[in-house]
């Protein structure tokens, strides 16, 4: 078969892929750490199944992190990130510098030049943009204050990137590798490099104004008159064409594809097509970038760990606590509050994958020689290998203690609230219920692990607090004591029961009004005795419904009333379906079968009480019967 | 001892002066059952059957509602509309209600005065009530004077506290029967009779 061996390769990466990340994911080990496993299982290390291409399978799985990036710019409006601009300079270049500093000074104890200290000092100073920004995004942190820090220091590493490649040649020649210069890859890194500095500077300027322009003024027009072709695939193609021909041209300047796609992302950012964009190229992104993490792993070269595997370690562990308390003294520096510091620090004490790149150039600019080159990329690997583990252990061991001490919740961010409402969850479900609280003048207290448009909401008079309502301090910072009402409208729904547990046997008074996910959610509530509880979705497809009756020829008075008969039924059919529900728990997973069949009993009878209900409620003949009651009182 | 029930109807309680203190002081009388129709189906979604079946466990009925128009505020003709059906309340086979006394009990803004011949309203407020007069009539029920508050908007506490108690003496005296059949037919208003 023709392609045979890449059909095979493919076979093995997806295979891996697809048996490492459920397992990972169910022990609740993140995607990352998965991909990573799968990679050293097939690499040379275990099974050998793959082996010297890893590298080149790497190289092309990058573009993953360029597709990541152009998404990441999708979702984040411009004043956003002109805001952001003081995090990504200040945080993100001071723990550029600082950490590049540290690290060359260690090097030069290892007998390294200086020049080339500096080399090794910057390469290892960046993080890894993949598995930072993949680990925040499955966690859902990218709104929170270490993920917004988290992603600044990124964006800053990105852009550094540049002036570090152009660097190292620098570096090569004042180690006195000065001849190699002219025939270095420093040519295929960048062909402007030749030019004269602000020569390259106007041609930036100019092609990120022309991405700018096109993205704001033409883009759209382009969008449409694709998408009116109704043929999704040529939408998917122009999606990918967009990324890949604006990280050529990034290339050509001499700038990171990852950057300029991401600015590329975030011009587009107000664009109408935005959530088709995302959703069109999300699958690329992640299938990449699952690729780029086995590479990693494979990548891996165990043989030299084994050769010796003290050193070695010794140098992943000083690498990881070097720019892990860089991190962290810059967390507190820039006002991370308890708990949000340590996890910034240990999201980002890895190296990056862009020392990869930038490791192979400087072992072809003569900086490095190939020992060392090797022993660096294995330090690299190691140290993104172990970031999954570090955040288990942050999360499992370090933040309970930590809560624990302070006695305080970290998550909080503003004073003891004592509105008389508290929402928890606000998604889309509970926006709803905040603007109408809201609307009516009454002050709303919101606990979200994650809540979006924190600004706007803050500035309409919301309270809102990041956190866990699952766990009680949140709840208690919130200002339960003097809330009246808790409405638990998240969408975690096992979390909520445990709330409504907590609550009801702490805080007794407190009215609790409760989004359910079906029928067996709603009797778990019920059970609690919460004080009201709202089938999530039920009303919505009843109004739907309604609409539907409309267009098939009822009056709409008729499809209200049908409507409202229908609802009205309903609450009946669940007080009676709770009573049996507790009578026997588990009877009732069995009668399900049943279930349905009451259900279409139930459907039946709601016909014949429809027709009974409209036809007799305002009948025409009983008007005649009084007419004729009333002759006959005449007569 | 007679069973009294009250279908009382207003849309925006949180703003009535009178209404509130009428129905607190006088739900808890033994005997005594207040219907709230805007509270019980803020949807207008009136469940028929548990309605009929409260007129059939009752004795005296009384419709308890502000003036709106010159009649009740719209959740109560839905009510007629929909509980007074045909073959429940009249009609053939329709004898649920025969026999049982019904009232109406209203408070108007404009004054007795502005109520009648010549005045601002041209008719008394016991001609406006004519259509429930005639339902009653309809339903084989007997039709007592009502209960009216006037100037219901510029009552003073001390006008409120005894409306409010002449209110209790009236139900009570209803539900133990010791209001004399004559005196009754009477007088105009049943506020007469509670001197």
């Amino acid at each position: 078969m023709y392609n045979e061996e890449f059909f095979f390769q493919a076979f093995i990466y997806l295979t891996a892929a697809v048996i490492a990340v459920p397992v990972t994911k169910k022990l609740g080990l993140g995607s990352v750490l998965g991909y990573l496993l799968a990679g050293i299982i097939i690499g040379p290390a275990v099974l050998g199944l793959v082996g010297y291409e890893a590298g080149k399978v790497m190289h092309f799985a990058e573009f993953g992190v360029v597709l990541m990036l152009f998404v990441i710019g999708l979702e984040l409006q411009p004043s956003l990130l002109w805001k952001m601009r003081r995090t990504i300079f200040g945080l993100g270049g001071l723990q550029v510098l600082i950490t590049a500093a540290i690290l060359a000074g260690i090097a030069m104890l290892f007998n390294f030049r200086i020049s080339k200290s500096l080399a090794i000092g910057l390469i290892l100073a960046l993080s890894s943009t993949a598995i930072v920004l993949q680990t925040l995004t499955e966690k859902g942190m990218l709104q929170n204050p270490a993920g917004r820090s988290a992603f600044s220091v990124l964006l800053f590493q990105d852009i550094s990137v540049v002036p570090i490649l152009a660097l190292i040649p620098v570096l090569a020649a004042l180690s006195g590798n000065l001849d190699l210069i002219e025939n270095s890859e420093l040519n295929n890194i960048s062909s402007l490099e030749s030019l004269s500095g602000w020569i390259q500077l106007i041609i930036i300027i100019v092609v990120i104004a022309s991405i700018t322009f096109v993205g704001r003024f033409i883009a759209r027009h382009i969008f449409r008159l694709v998408a009116e072709t109704g043929m999704h695939e040529i939408f998917t193609a122009m999606a990918l064409l967009l990324v890949i021909g604006i990280a050529i041209i990034m290339s050509k300047i001499g700038l990171s594809p990852a950057l300029g796609t991401f600015l590329a992302g975030v011009v587009l950012a107000d664009n109408e097509y935005r959530h088709e964009l995302e959703t069109t190229i999300n699958p690329f992104k992640s299938l990449l970038l699952g690729l780029f993490f086995i590479s990693v792993g494979a990548s891996i070269n165990f043989a030299l760990l084994i050769e010796d595997p003290y050193r070695i370690i010794g140098y992943v562990v000083i690498l990881i606590t070097v720019k892990f308390i860089v991190l962290l003294a810059l967390g507190r520096v820039f006002r991370l509050r308890k708990g949000f510091d340590f996890l910034f620090a240990f999201l980002l004490a890895q190296s990056s994958e862009f020392a990869f790149v930038l490791i192979s150039f400087s072992k072809q600019s003569q900086l490095l020689d190939n020992e060392t080159a090797a022993l660096l990329l294995l330090i690299v690997a190691l140290s993104m290998a172990i970031t999954p583990l570090l955040l288990i252990f942050n999360e499992k061991a370090l933040v309970p203690v930590l809560t624990r001490k302070q006695n305080k919740t970290e998550y909080d961010y503003v004073e003891t609230s004592d509105n008389p409402i508290i929402i928890a969850g606000f998604g889309r479900f509970g926006l709803v219920i905040g603007r109408l609280l809201l609307a009516n003048d009454y002050k709303v207290t919101i606990i979200d692990s994650n809540p979006t448009n924190v600004e706007v909401l803050r500035k309409f008079g919301f309270k809102l607090y990041y956190g866990d309502v699952t766990r009680p301090q949140v709840i208690e910072q919130a200002g339960i004591r003097h809330a009246k009402l808790v409405i638990l409208s998240m969408a975690e729904y096992d979390e909520a029961l445990k709330v409504a547990d907590h609550l009801k046997k702490n805080y007794p008074q407190v009215k609790i009004l409760a989004r359910a996910k079906d029928i067996y959610h709603a009797f778990e509530f019920f059970k609690r005795s919460v004080t009201s509880v709202q089938q999530e979705v039920f009303d919505s497809a009843a109004e739907l419904g309604q609409q539907a009756l409309i267009e098939m020829g009822f009056s709409k008075y008729e499809a209200y009333r049908a409507v409202r008969t229908f609802k009205h039924h309903e609450k009946q059919v669940l007080t009676d379906l709770y009573a049996l529900w507790k009578e026997d728990e588990n009877r009732f997973i069995e009668e399900t079968r049943r279930f349905s069949e009451q259900l279409s009993e139930i459907l039946v009878a709601e016909k014949d009480y429809l027709i009974h209900e409209t036809d007799y409620a305002w009948n025409v003949n009983s008007d005649g019967e009084e007419e004729k009651s009333e002759n006959n009182k005449r007569e | 001892m007679k069973k009294i029930l009250i279908i009382f109807a207003h849309p925006a309680l949180q703003k009535s002066k009178i209404h509130k203190r009428l129905t607190d002081s006088v739900k808890n009388i033994r005997g005594v059952t207040l219907n709230n129709l805007y509270e019980n189906y803020p949807d207008f979604y009136l469940n028929i059957i548990k309605e009929q079946q409260l007129l059939i466990e009752h004795d005296i009925i009384i419709w308890q509602h502000p003036f709106y128009w010159y009649s009740a505020p719209a959740i109560l003709k839905e009510w007629f509309d929909l509980v007074l059906q045909n073959g429940f309340a009249y009609g053939e086979k329709g004898k649920n209600l025969e026999g049982k006394q019904v009232l109406s009990v209203i408070s108007t803004g404009g004054s007795k005065e502005i109520y009648c011949k010549g005045g601002r309203n041209n008719f008394t407020v016991n001609e406006f009530l004519i259509p429930y007069k005639q339902s009653a009539n309809l339903c084989l029920m007997e039709y007592l004077p009502p209960f009216v508050i006037y100037n219901a908007q510029t009552l003073t506490s001390y006008d409120i506290d005894h409306h409010v108690s002449k209110y209790k003496q009236l139900l009570i005296s209803l539900r133990d029967e010791k209001i004399d059949k004559k005196n009754i037919r009477s007088v105009e208003h049943l506020n007469e009779l509670m001197e």
